[in-house]
């Protein structure tokens, strides 16, 4: 009786430091809430009276019209080459990865210096902001595509290799250790362990990579003006909304035929 | 017993069988390779000279690493600066990350709604997929279209930042929670469901308390792409912060070094937060696969 | 005549000892079997051997040489001689069931032969005749990842086999499998060591299997040879001293 007595105060306490708990963690949300909408000027009922605006505007003016359609042709082929750009960055991005990855993983690199400075790099490029590439691009290539391309090539160069990293411990470290104890040299080891290993995660990654950069390309395109973000941003600017919607539903189009075929393919190199 | 193959023409034994994963594998490699180079030969630099801009880059990225420095005037700060200049970039990297911070929060609210009907064992298949279809085309809009089209109705500034984010955030976060619902144990629900507990008080009491830290795990790491993208739209949507300045310093005072010491504010900022988004994951197992 | 002579081995990580002081020795064809509960330093021991793991002190002299004082090329031959089994297999589950056996022939490849995979028609029927001994005849071209566990640890064996080894260690090889499975690979085991010399190095977290089994036993209790003997040997006292009590108890019953 006496320890179902005790027993039970014990759960009462406890549910008490719970409900403490959860009562502090809103607290210090709501205080987290209010102090970020004071420092941003966010006023949260103009967000409840914005939304409504849009959507009914979004439906009046975000509609492609007549004029908008003969500039089709002109809109897909900046986004051809939007789409070409970002393949071109992810792959040549993911070649020099891949080397990076190797020295960065703990598998496949036993020189600790070795292992944590391509770590320390690939960290560092992938957390360099991509506008700041774009920018000192533009500042040295000037406007072109070219200047799209460099700047999604280093904003994909470090995400993949830390990617490619994570891929490497996850999967080859086993076979990796079985061609050590084979007598294997390293590269039978890279060649003939590691790299059939990780192959279909490294495609996968990089598929995923081209549906990011083409996203990507909207925002560094409207940096450096090129692709198709330099072209929604004229229309934008210029108060041309229809002609800037039909920009945004080819790139929605685009986006979700890449993503259906990386996904069917991804499942068929498994 | 199997024979072993042998090469028609030489009569070499063969190890390598053909198999369909591996001639895909070889198809969509070569496929990419040809898409690169074609794109490489065929690209348009607009008469740039690559070595000398490649040159030029070097040259302003060591500057940028090396010398860092801001100039206290484009941080509003008029005499004197020093101190002043860091406390106003730190209020501005404020600035950013409180965008972030509100992202995720209201994003965080609405997907936490649609991800219990996203989960396809809390809702019938169709509700689930028809959330998950309508996610996938909102996916697709890059963040800085959605800043911009919400930008029209309610202005440059926080509000339509904070909305134009909070889609991308609400399709990532839903994928997230709803997986993890879906990873609960079938028998826990059946046995609420069995003890006469409606459906609302399967959600509430068994459901998301049991994936709490789930959802707190991914919610931060969403924090941490967030702070990322809140830097990207403060320089293409103007959303403040710092990085509308990082825009300023590069596209109107072209000044290298002022970019360098908001990138390092920015670099300090975002490896902190990935230290801790990688120790979330690997306290969690959260593969972040694509 | 010893083929493995292992004298003084010790290992630390970091301030811990894995291993203190160990010394035995393995005869030509021999079948050792390492006992010992989790952390007493099986593992680290059978991978010292090896060089997978370096070694803090000591030596291991193994057919003639100390393999703790090789680098490079000398290592990779002194490892092409000591074939390996894993518990968890440790294949390239992507390729093939022969790709994967004729990984064992890697030690005694040039770099450039063994990265692009080009062997020679010798060693790919010796590959094939493995196979056909392991009963996998029928897989050859399988992908690995079909397979089940005690078929993946059959091609584990093959590509130990195919290294012409010496010597074979096994790291817990019957772990993940099921009884039958086990009996399986432990009998295949059991014939390599008998006709065709192979001396072979097994740890087992099962003793009744030990006792079967093996020629000699090692017992380990906390980094520390406390057993080597003949399996008779191992009576109730000596399987308390490397069990403790607790679990002593319950591996007799």
């Amino acid at each position: 009786m006496n320890s179902l007595l005790t027993n039970s105060e014990g759960a009462g306490t406890y549910l008490k430091s719970k409900r403490i708990r959860l009562f502090l963690f809103f607290v210090g949300l709501f205080a987290a809430a209010a102090l970020s909408m004071a420092a941003t000027n966010y006023h949260i009922e103009d967000s409840f009276t914005a939304i409504p605006k849009v959507i009914v505007w979004m439906a009046r003016n975000l509609v492609p019209d007549g004029k908008s359609l003969t500039r089709l042709p002109k809109i897909l082929d900046k986004l051809f080459e939007t789409v070409l750009m970002s393949v071109a960055a992810s792959v040549s991005a993911a070649a020099l990865s891949f080397p990076v990855a190797l020295a960065g993983s703990a598998t496949s690199c036993k020189q600790r210096w070795l292992m944590y400075s391509a770590r320390g790099v690939a960290s560092f490029f992938r957390n360099i902001p991509i506008v700041a590439w774009a920018m000192i691009f533009l500042l040295t290539f000037g406007q072109s595509p070219f200047t799209g391309y460099v700047a999604l090539f280093f904003a994909s160069f470090g995400f993949l290799a830390r990617a490619f990293i994570e891929a490497i411990d996850e999967t080859a470290a086993a076979p990796v250790e079985a061609l050590r104890a084979a007598g294997g040299s390293y590269g039978h080891i890279i060649f003939q362990g590691v790299l059939p290993s990780v192959l279909p995660q490294m495609v996968s990654w990089v598929l995923y990579m081209i549906e990011t950069n083409i996203r990507s390309a909207a925002l560094v395109g409207l940096l450096t003006g090129s692709g198709i973000g330099f072209t929604f941003s004229i229309y934008y600017k210029s108060l041309q909304y229809q002609s800037a919607s039909l920009v945004v539903i080819t790139i929605v189009a685009v986006v979700l035929v890449i993503e259906a075929v990386s996904n069917k393919l991804r499942r068929l190199i498994l | 017993m199997t024979a072993l193959i042998r090469n028609r023409r030489t009569g070499k034994i063969r190890v390598r069988k053909t198999q369909s994963s591996n001639l895909y594998m070889r198809g969509v490699l070569l496929v990419l390779a040809a898409i690169t180079v074609y794109t490489l030969v065929t690209i348009d630099t607009k008469g740039a000279d690559i070595a000398a801009a490649s040159a030029k880059t070097a040259e302003y990225f060591w500057l940028m690493l090396t010398q860092p420095k801001a100039v206290p005037s484009h941080f509003g700060i008029q005499d004197g600066g020093g101190i002043g200049t860091f406390f106003s970039a730190l209020h501005m990297l404020g600035i950013t990350l409180a965008l972030a911070f509100l992202t995720t929060l209201f994003g965080g609210i609405v997907a936490l709604f649609l991800g219990v009907f996203a989960a396809g064992n809390l809702t019938n298949k169709k509700v689930s997929n028809g959330i998950k279809s309508f996610l996938a085309v909102v996916r697709a809009v890059p963040t800085v279209l959605w800043v911009l089209i919400f930008a029209i109705g309610a202005g440059l500034g926080s509000v339509a930042a904070v909305i134009g984010m909070s889609f991308h955030t609400i399709s990532h976060l839903v994928k997230a929670y709803s997986e993890s619902f879906e990873e609960i144990d079938e028998g826990v629900i059946e046995a609420l469901r069995a003890s006469g507990a409606n459906w609302f008080q399967i959600v509430f009491q068994a459901v998301i308390p049991s994936s709490v830290s789930y959802i707190l795990s991914w919610t931060f790491i969403r924090f941490e792409i967030n702070f990322a993208v809140a830097v990207a739209m403060g320089a293409a949507a103007g959303a403040g912060g710092i990085g509308f300045q990082l825009f300023m310093a590069a596209g109107y005072f072209f000044d290298i070094r002022e970019i360098g010491f908001i990138t390092y504010l920015i670099l300090a900022v975002s490896l902190i937060m990935e230290y801790l988004a990688t120790r979330l994951k690997e306290k969690y197992h959260i593969h972040n696969g694509a | 005549m010893a083929l493995l002579e292992v004298t003084s081995l010790t290992k630390y990580y970091g301030d811990t000892a894995a291993l203190r002081d160990i010394s035995f020795e393995v005869k030509k064809g021999e079948f050792v079997a390492v006992i010992g509960p989790s952390g007493s330093g099986k593992t680290t021991l059978i991978r010292c051997i090896n060089r997978l793991i370096p070694a803090s002190d000591g030596k291991i002299i193994f057919d003639k040489e100390n393999i703790l004082n090789l680098r490079g090329n000398a290592l990779r031959k002194a490892r092409a001689k000591i074939g390996m089994i894993f518990q968890h297999y440790n294949l390239v589950e992507r390729l093939s069931v022969i790709e994967n056996v004729l990984h064992g022939r890697l030690g005694y490849k040039s770099s450039l032969e063994g990265m692009f995979g080009v062997y020679s028609e010798e060693e790919k029927e010796k590959a094939f005749n493995i196979i056909t001994l392991l009963g996998l005849d029928d897989y050859v071209y399988r992908r690995c990842d079909q397979l089940s566990g005690g078929q993946m640890q059959r091609v584990g064996i093959a590509r130990a086999l195919v290294q012409d080894p010496r010597m074979i260690l096994c790291d817990e090889p019957i772990s993940s499998l099921d009884p039958s499975s086990s009996k399986v690979i432990m009998d295949y085991l059991k014939k390599i060591q008998k006709e065709f010399g192979i001396t072979v190095v097994v740890n087992l977290h099962q003793v009744d299997v030990a006792k079967k089994y093996a020629q000699r036993i090692l017992g380990f209790n906390g980094g520390s040879l406390v057993f080597d003997d003949e399996p008779g040997e191992l009576s109730k006292k000596q399987i308390y001293k490397i069990y403790g009590t607790e679990a002593g108890e319950l591996i007799i019953d």
